[in-house]
């Protein structure tokens, strides 16, 4: 590839600067449907750009006695994991950085924000931030086997290890959600988790702990670390589309192939978005022990035995 | 995992009003519980007894913001028994009318905060927009959303019209759907059911020991509730069961809640469509003879006690105000031990606390920054010093 093409790529669009936008986009979506479930008006579509500039030019307070460059560099960190992250995932069509196994360095690039939330609760020297800390690294072990589990089955399936290349597979043969539908609800319920959003908010729940591992952090660095999660939101929910609903898969490569391709990425992430959305309205918050029930007897089980129906279908298939 | 302390409080999200919490916790679990409720002592009693009877009644109104109601009902109620007052029945009909939807808008006010507590936000803004009808009424009614400034002694101080109360009528309507769709929904909504059956258990014994009233009481399947025990204002006259539990967790007191704002709008219907005609109110005189009297009020989060003594004159010499909130503290502090700490918020929000009007005195020695509490024995021995002292004045 060109090398001009490619910077323009990672950093314009499909890349960074698209991810920014989309990612205030998609909060937005998420703030409006959330308050209009819930009989209210809701926000203006510019309303996360005002919160971020707002947080941006807020006053930058570290706690004392806490390693400033940590603490400085954790929020940046998680934002260049999830924006690497996104170069994989196919947008237009497949992505041009595809290679096999991007999909493992997805889903490892996807686990940093919350090693780093774990990091940061546990070096801001605060007991709220410390047990948010804790919590978020025991949820991490919870949803992240039935997870991974869960996004590995359309990669067996398709036979390959790179997200283009599943994606190519559906566009040949058929979309994974068809024959692999647990594996589509564990993966929603899973990436519900991974953005700790209710009823998964646990390690953030704001009547138990204040912010959890948030609570130490302010102006600048909350603003990078909230954009992170919501890019995080971007990244998963085009990974979930590429894996399970056949992403943007179109048969040119023009730019009429192109277009048609990013329309069926914003259609796409949007339906995933809107599921959930209405989870997050429709619940409470469960408790960590719950989590650990529920995580380990349905989800893993559910992950399991779709992951056993992957491996024995092409068996009964080829009779 | 060794213990840790988290404070909770004086400030704290889970938290309206400033109480603290000093939870020794293992992990995730409670072992023990510190509680700490002198946050917000306003000196209202002191106050209540340089004023005269009229200035008194707006003051303790005052006491709270969501039972304003009820404490200047208890009061004028104490008060009216003193002179030898009977309030007409309209008076009486009004008073209680107003103290239903009182009970309406806390109760709904509350199932919102309990919803929260848990994280199931869309719960907690359907239930404040219902309330919103609630506080509409009222406004109609009195002209106040909380302060309603309805109560003066010897009756009330606004009528109704025949045309308002039809207003009413068909505004409470809607409101009949919405509580059995909120029964519906604590009985379906899985999270709910995890998070509330079972926490903060108290068993009946429990909760008489520990001396709770209102709906963690009868949560409890105490059936205690002063309109019926004692029966004031219209209570005698209109038709109304007291809603009772037996699970004693906070799913029970969620229940009670419910079924008790059901109660309240039929009670209020009742009372408006039966409004008996009459005067507003009965002239009172200026002053009290001697007297000492305790006045019980069912306010929504349990029994409100006054009590009040009168020395012959037109100011209260002594005023206590026992409010629900100190009856109910001790059961969390009993119940909470062995949860996990996600359950602190459920469980204190279940008792409905209300702090302003609950908070106790604690002395600071300005000098050493130190803080102490006075025994109970200290505690008598001053009261009794402070009012030999007046009396020889």
């Amino acid at each position: 590839m060109d090398p001009l093409v490619a910077v323009v790529y990672a950093l314009v669009f499909p890349g960074l600067l698209f991810l920014f936008a989309y990612a205030l986009f998609l909060q937005f979506v998420d703030r409006k449907v959330t308050a209009r479930l819930q009989n209210r008006v809701g926000p203006p579509w510019w309303q996360p750009f005002a919160d971020l500039v707002k947080l941006l030019s807020k006053e930058d307070i570290t706690p004392e006695n806490v390693d400033h460059r940590a603490m400085r560099v954790i929020p940046l960190l998680a934002f260049a994991a999830v924006a690497t992250a996104f170069l994989y995932v196919p947008v237009l069509g497949p992505s041009p950085f595809a290679f096999q196994g991007d999909l493992i360095v997805v889903l490892y690039l996807l686990t940093l924000p919350t090693i780093l939330l774990f990091l940061l609760g546990w070096l801001s020297r605060n007991i709220f931030g410390t047990i948010g800390g804790v919590r978020a690294a025991t949820q991490l072990f919870i949803y992240e086997v039935p997870f991974f589990l869960a996004l590995l089955g359309p990669a067996i399936a398709a036979g390959v290890w790179s997200i283009s290349g599943i994606v190519e597979w559906q566009r040949a043969n058929l979309w994974s959600i068809v024959f692999q539908p647990i594996g589509f609800v564990v993966a929603l319920i899973g990436l519900q988790a991974k953005l700790e959003r209710t009823p998964f908010d646990i390690p953030e729940a704001e009547t138990e702990i204040v912010a959890g591992p948030w609570t130490e952090l302010t102006g600048p660095k909350l603003a990078v670390m909230r954009l992170s999660i919501d890019m995080a939101l971007v990244v998963g929910a085009s990974l979930v589309a590429a894996l399970f609903l056949g992403g943007p898969s179109v048969a040119g490569t023009d730019f009429v192939g192109a277009a048609i391709g990013f329309g069926m990425f914003l259609a796409k992430t949007l339906a995933i978005l809107f599921l959930l959305t209405a989870i997050r309205a429709a619940m409470g918050r469960i408790r960590i022990d719950q989590l650990n029930r529920f995580g380990w007897t349905y989800m893993a089980g559910a992950a399991l035995l779709q992951m056993f129906l992957v491996l024995l279908l092409p068996q009964v298939v080829a009779g | 995992m060794s213990e840790v302390l988290i404070p909770i409080g004086p400030q704290h999200p889970a938290l309206k009003e400033p109480v603290s919490f000093r939870v020794i916790a293992e992990g995730e679990l409670i072992k023990r519980l510190e509680l700490d409720i002198s946050y917000n002592h306003r000196g209202i009693e002191k106050a209540a007894e340089s004023r005269d009877f009229v200035k008194v009644v707006p003051l303790l109104e005052r006491v709270c913001g969501i039972c304003s109601h009820s404490h200047a009902t208890a009061f004028v109620k104490g008060i009216e028994e003193v002179m030898g007052l009977t309030v007409p029945r309209r008076a009486q009909y009004l008073r209680t009318v107003i103290g239903e939807l009182e009970r309406m808008h806390s109760h709904l006010l509350w199932l919102g905060v309990a919803a929260h507590e848990i994280g199931f936000n869309t719960l907690f803004m359907w239930t404040w927009r219902d309330r919103e009808i609630v506080q509409d009424v009222l406004e109609e009614l009195t002209g106040n959303r909380v302060n309603y400034g309805m109560n003066e002694i010897g009756g009330v101080r606004r009528d109704v019209s025949e045309a308002l109360i039809a207003r009413t009528l068909i505004r409470l309507k809607p409101l009949h759907g919405r509580f059995t769709k909120y029964a519906e929904i604590i009985e379906g909504e899985r999270t709910i059911r995890v998070r509330f059956k079972g926490i903060g258990r108290l068993s009946r014994e429990e909760a008489l020991r520990y001396g709770t009233v209102g709906p963690t009481a009868r949560a409890s399947s105490v059936d205690y509730d002063i309109r019926k025990d004692d029966p004031y204002a219209a209570y005698e006259e209109i038709p109304f069961k007291i809603v009772t539990d037996d699970a004693g967790d906070v799913l029970g007191r969620t229940r009670v809640r419910i079924g008790e704002l059901e109660e309240s709008v039929r009670i209020t219907e009742y009372a408006l469509r039966n409004l008996p005609a009459g005067s507003l109110k009965v002239t009172s005189p200026r002053v009290a003879p001697k007297a000492d009297v305790v006045s019980r009020y069912e306010a929504p989060r349990g029994e409100l006690v006054h009590y009040i003594r009168t020395s012959g004159g037109d100011h209260v010499e002594r005023l206590d105000i026992r409010t629900p909130t100190l009856a109910n503290w001790t059961s969390v502090a009993a119940s909470l031990p062995g949860n996990h700490i996600a359950d602190i918020p459920v469980v204190v929000a279940a008792i409905d606390p209300c702090l302003s009007c609950t908070s106790r005195i604690t002395i600071i020695d300005s000098g050493t920054d130190e803080t102490s509490v006075m025994t109970w024995d200290e505690l008598r021995a001053h009261g009794r010093k402070f009012y030999r002292g007046r009396e020889d004045r």
